[in-house]
């Protein structure tokens, strides 16, 4: 028998991760202690009054869910189909795996290229202005490669056996999909674009030039408008405000709210995912 | 519906399916023809041997010519991303290893979903952390007056590397063949040392692909460093120096100049080094993390 040391690897190990678990908790705990006192209804409800210094942040709350709708409603059609064509018709051969490999490029670049590109194509080169269309549409093409990449997993949990019986019937490639497999691959695409869309909506390199406003009167009405965002907001009040001290209690509520926004879409996509998991083990 | 229209349609969707398939490739390569295009102006107006070699980013100097040297922003790019991997290597890889190898499946689902959460916090909250926390608490440390500098942006740039390292190191340890692990225990060896000479020089790819991708993430974030590295336009000598990377850059510099300018062109230029970069760091990790699928 060996004598019982101190496991010091062990250790070493369990630190590194007590460090992780450490920032997150620490980040949290700091973040929603100091700004549950800004949090009420009127915070929520309200517009920004005097200068941003009281009142609410509605309008940046309304631009965010509004941002993020266009978002999902450009990306998830064209995400969808692109892994359709990768897992359904392509198979793997020299250009698809091309075509993976740039989807996995784009994945990395970073978002403030994504910004550049929305400024030079949809700003300028398509003309829809600083507004909440251009600033969506960029938005939309950040959360492509994600969409892509996730629906393609979940295309790939349908079993084979139901494209066979579908084409057995008589039913073409263009039905098999539209009827078999897309509906089974539902909760797996589902849980895909809710993480995607939640990324997006946290983002902020990339509205900077494309639409993002540090304040505008009422609310976001028309998509070819300028807007106000959670992520823009809580930039702009903790670092160009002429009076940050004061802002602050407001920074830690509007971190307060994006945090959670972004939390409850990615707590909703993993209660998704677990019944879906549980659903085939079935 | 009739035998034709069933095969019009079926034909119609190949298409369809088909053109959405190339998107990817089709972005991609807009995204780097934008950049080209634009920094071909550039180099119209500013020679690329002075972007190249210039040691100061200063477009407002010398009236309308300014000076748009490149190694200022990429240094300081170079010494926050350096600094954030120092922290988030070793800590990243251990805490892979501790999840991989030392957790029952229990706590296991609990420390993956911590790991997702820390990913899943807004660049922009991380930013503002180190100008709330991390800041104050460097400035009182080293007894500086202010806190934003280079080792603050490294701080929260491993925090959002994190996240990529872990997840991928620990699927690739996960990948390790159990049989490899039992014929090292077969032999007398001891759980550190099979998990030493054993487990982790077999997921070393997957490791090295994890860090890469970490780092491409930490050279291209910008909020953060653009809250907490204090932005000051000079050349770097330390952590302690504040920092002006070339994501920070642009994010100030493009909202103010006029466009289809010298500076504006110089700023997609800054962007296409900085695009080079991360397609560089990211592809090479793909190529390696391909090499592991090819083993298993």
């Amino acid at each position: 028998m060996k004598e019982k040391k101190p496991d010091l690897p062990l250790i070493l190990l369990a630190s590194c991760t007590a460090i992780v678990c450490g920032f997150l908790l620490f980040i949290l705990f700091h973040i929603y202690s100091q700004g549950a006192g800004t949090i009420n209804s009127r915070f929520l409800t309200e517009l920004p009054r005097n200068g941003m210094t009281e009142g609410g942040i509605l309008p940046a709350i309304a631009g965010t869910i509004l941002l993020t709708l266009i978002t999902a409603w450009f990306a998830v059609p064209f995400g969808i189909a692109a892994a359709v064509y990768l897992n359904e018709y392509a198979g793997d051969n020299p250009s698809t795996r091309l075509i993976r490999a740039a989807v996995r490029n784009l994945a990395g670049v970073p978002s403030i290229i994504y910004g550049l590109f929305g400024l030079a194509l949809f700003v300028q080169g398509m003309h829809l202005g600083t507004s909440l269309l251009s600033a969506g549409l960029t938005l939309g093409l950040l959360s492509l490669p994600y969409i892509i990449t996730t629906t393609e997993e979940a295309l790939k949990t349908v079993p084979n056996s139901l494209r066979e019986a579908a084409m057995g019937l008589g039913a073409t490639r263009f039905e098999t999909i539209r009827d078999i497999v897309l509906p089974a691959a539902v909760p797996g695409i589902l849980t895909g674009v809710i993480l995607s869309v939640a990324r997006a909506a946290g983002e902020t390199a990339p509205i900077l030039f494309t639409g993002a406003a540090f304040y505008i009167t009422g609310l976001p009405v028309h998509p070819l408008q300028e807007f106000m965002a959670l992520p823009y907001h809580l930039y702009m009040l903790s670092t160009q405000h002429q009076s940050i001290e004061t802002v602050r209690p407001l920074a830690y509520g509007t971190a307060v709210v994006l945090v959670s926004f972004v939390f409850l879409l990615n707590i909703t996509a993993s209660v998704l995912r677990s019944r879906y998991r549980s659903q085939i083990h079935l | 519906m009739n035998a034709k229209n069933r095969n019009r349609y079926d034909r119609l969707a190949t298409w369809f399916f088909g053109i959405n398939g190339w998107m990817g490739i089709a972005i991609l390569l807009g995204i780097f023809a934008m950049l080209v295009y634009n920094t071909i102006a550039f180099f119209a107006r500013v020679s690329p041997m002075d972007f190249i070699t210039n040691t100061q980013w200063n477009p407002g100097a010398e009236g309308p010519k300014g000076l748009y040297g490149l190694l200022p922003l990429l240094i300081s790019t170079l010494l926050v991303t350096f600094g954030a991997m120092l922290l988030a290597v070793p800590i990243g890889i251990g805490t892979a290893v501790f999840i991989s190898e030392y957790t029952s499946p229990r706590v296991k689902n609990i420390l993956k979903p911590a790991v997702e959460m820390l990913a899943a916090i807004p660049s922009v909250v991380i930013g503002f952390i180190g100008i709330v926390i991390i800041g104050p608490g460097i400035a009182g440390t080293f007894g500086l007056s202010n806190g934003l500098n280079a080792m603050n942006g490294a701080i929260l740039l491993a925090m959002m590397a994190l996240p990529t390292i872990i997840t991928v190191a620990e699927d690739a340890l996960h990948a390790v063949p159990a049989d490899l692990k039992e014929a090292s225990y077969g032999l007398g060896a001891g759980k550190w040392t099979t998990l030493y000479r054993v487990a982790i020089p077999a997921a070393r790819p997957g490791i090295i692909a994890g860090v890469m991708l970490g780092m491409g993430r930490a050279i291209g974030e910008t909020m953060t460093v653009l809250m907490a590295t204090g932005n000051a336009l000079s050349f770097p000598s330390g952590f302690f120096d504040s920092v002006r990377t070339i994501t920070a850059t642009i994010a100030i510099e493009l909202g103010e100049v006029p466009h289809q300018t010298t500076h504006y062109y110089g700023l997609f230029a800054l962007a296409l080094v900085l695009f080079l970069i991360t397609l560089t760091v990211n592809s090479l990790a793909d190529r390696i993390s391909h090499r592991i699928r090819q083993y298993h």
